[in-house]
């Protein structure tokens, strides 16, 4: 019996060992990207055990991606530009300007779909052009032209227009509300009639850049050279890797994700106002710090950042469901979370670091 | 000749150039669109006592914050090498902290519930409580500051609103807000008086402590300065109490300015205008060397272009705009890759004329 004991406590020491080897195996962004996706998992979990009702049904968690494709697309450029070792805080004044260009010129000007979304693109493209020119070939700190361009573009979205509308466009307001059904997904309703989940085209597109950059990242040559920039610029350089054009191309990229972010946007809201996208820029930083995204640099996923925007999004629906409706606890839980990611962030790069 | 180039080299190298540079482009363009914008006129207040009123006094009654903000703005940046973008919160937590004290659960008292020396004591507190969790997480955590600020920028409306429960106390009490506007009598705003309160203090601070040597040191290299027994850890730390402290002073003027607080608008974007102060200073936002009169020069300057747009009918939101053009100009001007550039071409053109010369 004695022995037994002995023996079982003993393997499980060594299986604890062994986790804790394999757990200290991992890369860094391998890391940050598990303790990410294990404390989503934990909190959709608990939000269904104790929460129950809403969280238990399948569109709950697809509401949750509805609410924040542009929260999304945003996000991942951002992730582009911090793996870089860059910071864009223009990317919600870039939202809120898009959405507003958008939907002046589908309402007031009785504007094309195709073309809207050209603008969108154009107008993004047009910020991360001069902002990662000023960036990387004029050696100018990130934060501060960004933060130029933030209010640069928070002030003409007034200019532009100052009240808030609903956009009327026929073929904008069809194409807002088009649902996707997925089949055999779904719940049954108070009647017993089975009701499919389903999404959005905002959806369908974050999901699509997802992909398409997860794979960028991964096996690009350009994606690998954004994580040696940000890892480190001088070695970077020795490798022949032309850091320039890389944190050039990086600002580019989110900018072009800022502006298809900003059309998202505006298709999910439907309608143009200058507090559209208040607050944006600091949800896709602290949704790429949850989802594993270092701000020095080199270390990050994309995946990552999509639970991020998950785990953010839940934690808000938990707080609102748990009856604390004063408006200053979600603030106050958003930072916490941020709080405690940074601190996990810290503690686990600087262990491997010591020894 | 050659002495006078030399002076004109030394100035133009001078920190204080750009924006002296910046200054004066202002003070032209005023000249220029509308030269009533230097006329100086006294008004009367409410009580009968005479005051200064035009957009100079106004530049520099409304400049006071910003130049507070500056100060310990430019010691964060030196030490630390990154910029706290939580001021702004801060001042709404430590507003609040404050008219929570005079008024308790009663948003409109007739009488202060404690002195407002006390009030403003326990808002200081506040503040530099703040001010030390961004340290903390900076110093310990070793967090870039502007993630770990970002914490605080999130919340801390939220936890203003919250501290006062979003009541919206109203403080009757006229004494209150001869801080934030004039004392009977003097014709000079009183906020402009405690700028330069601060700014002596920071100036004897300076003179008589080892602050300055140390957040240097440690913003130039943290490793040698630890080797010279320097606590870089703890530098960081005070250097963000600091600033807690001069933010609970920027806190008292905005409250008393108005008598009252609004949680999510007081000391709007004022994390970006103290950020801006810093680097139109000439300072570097990398960390290290800094000029503090620099920065509240910069602060000032600043403050100079709102009142200047204001005074061309820019409406206050669409200020920021025009703010990010300049703000751009001026970072290009002063970007090193520019100015290297520039110093090549002069020399290029020197060198021609040179070789024309001997010909």
């Amino acid at each position: 019996m004695g022995m037994t004991k002995t023996e079982n406590t003993s393997s499980a020491v060594k299986q604890k060992k062994n986790i804790l080897q394999w757990f200290n195996s991992l890369t860094d962004t391998n890391k940050l990207l598990l303790i990410t996706i294990v404390a989503f998992v934990l909190m959709y979990v608990s939000a269904m055990i104790f929460e129950g009702k809403g969280f238990l049904k399948p569109q709950a968690l697809c509401n949750i991606l509805i609410n924040n494709a542009a929260l999304i697309i945003t996000a991942c450029g951002m992730s582009v530009v911090m793996i870089t070792g860059g910071i864009d805080i223009s990317v919600g004044g870039v939202v809120a300007l898009v959405s507003m260009i958008c939907a002046v010129y589908l309402d007031l000007h009785g504007g094309n779909v195709v073309v809207a979304l050209l603008i969108a693109l154009g107008v993004g493209l047009a910020f991360g052009l001069i902002q990662g020119f000023l960036v990387a070939y004029l050696e100018i700190q990130p934060f501060i032209v960004t933060l130029a361009g933030m209010f640069f573009a928070r002030g003409l979205i007034t200019i532009i227009h100052s009240e808030p509308f609903d956009v009327k466009n026929e073929a904008f307001v069809a194409l807002k509300d088009t649902r996707i059904e997925i089949p055999f997904i779904g719940s049954f309703n108070n009647r017993g009639v089975f009701m499919p989940v389903y999404i959005n085209i905002g959806v369908i597109v974050a999901l699509v850049i997802v992909v398409l950059l997860f794979v960028l990242l991964r096996w690009s040559k350009i994606g690998r050279h954004f994580y040696a920039v940000g890892g480190n610029a001088q070695s970077a350089l020795m490798l022949g890797i032309n850091v320039k054009r890389t944190r050039f191309l990086s600002h580019i990229i989110c900018g072009l994700l800022a502006g298809i972010g900003g059309f998202v946007y505006v298709l999910y809201v439907g309608s143009g106002s200058p507090s559209n996208a208040l607050g944006m820029e600091m949800n896709a930083i602290a949704s790429s710090i949850i989802g594993g995204t270092m701000l020095t640099g080199g270390v990050g996923n994309i995946i990552g950042t999509l639970f991020g925007v998950l785990s953010l999004s839940t934690i808000k629906d938990i707080v609102a469901s748990a009856g604390l409706t004063d408006p200053w606890w979600t603030g106050i839980t958003i930072a916490a979370m941020l709080c405690l990611f940074l601190i996990i962030q810290s503690v686990v790069i600087s262990g491997k670091r010591k020894k | 000749m050659e002495k006078k180039t030399n002076i004109l080299k030394k100035f133009v190298g001078n920190q204080l150039f750009i924006p002296l540079v910046a200054l004066l482009l202002l003070i032209i363009f005023n000249l220029i669109n509308d030269p009533s914008f230097f006329v100086i006129t006294i008004l009367k207040t409410k009580e009968g006592f005479p005051v200064l009123s035009g957009s100079l006094i106004s530049i520099i009654d409304f400049g006071s914050e910003l130049a507070i903000l500056a100060i310990g703005m430019t010691i964060v940046t030196a030490a630390t090498g990154g910029q706290d973008i939580s001021v702004g919160a801060v001042i709404a937590i430590s507003g609040s902290t404050m008219l929570r004290v005079l008024c308790g659960t009663n948003p409109q008292p007739d009488k202060l519930l404690a002195p407002i020396f006390v009030a403003f004591l326990v808002g200081a507190l506040a503040a530099m409580l703040c001010g030390a969790f961004n340290g903390l997480l900076v110093a310990q955590f070793k967090i870039q500051p502007m993630v770990a600020t970002l914490i605080l920028y999130t919340a801390g409306r939220s936890i203003a609103a919250w501290i006062n429960e979003n009541r919206l106390p109203i403080i009757g009490e006229p004494s209150f807000g001869y801080i934030g506007n004039f004392l009977p009598g003097v014709p000079i705003p009183t906020p402009v008086f405690i700028a330069i309160a601060c700014m002596i203090i920071i100036a004897l601070v300076q003179k008589f402590t080892n602050l300055k040597l140390f957040t240097q040191a440690v913003g130039i290299n943290e490793e040698s300065s630890r080797l010279n027994g320097i606590n870089p850890k703890f530098m960081k730390f005070m250097s963000f109490v600091i600033l807690g402290l001069f933010v609970s002073v920027a806190a008292l003027i905005k409250v008393t300015r108005i008598s009252t607080i609004t949680y999510s608008v007081i000391a709007k974007d004022i994390e970006m205008d103290a950020i801006l102060a810093v680097a139109l200073g000439g300072n570097k936002l990398s960390g290290g060397k800094y000029n503090i009169w620099a920065s509240i020069l910069g602060a000032y300057v600043i403050q100079f272009l709102t009142t200047t747009l204001y005074k061309l009918q820019v409406r206050s939101d669409a200020l920021p705009a025009y703010k990010a053009v300049v703000v751009i100009l001026l970072v290009i001007i002063s970007a090193p890759a520019v100015r290297d550039k520039f110093a090549q071409i002069t020399k290029k053109i020197k060198a021609k004329k040179a070789v024309n010369g001997g010909v």
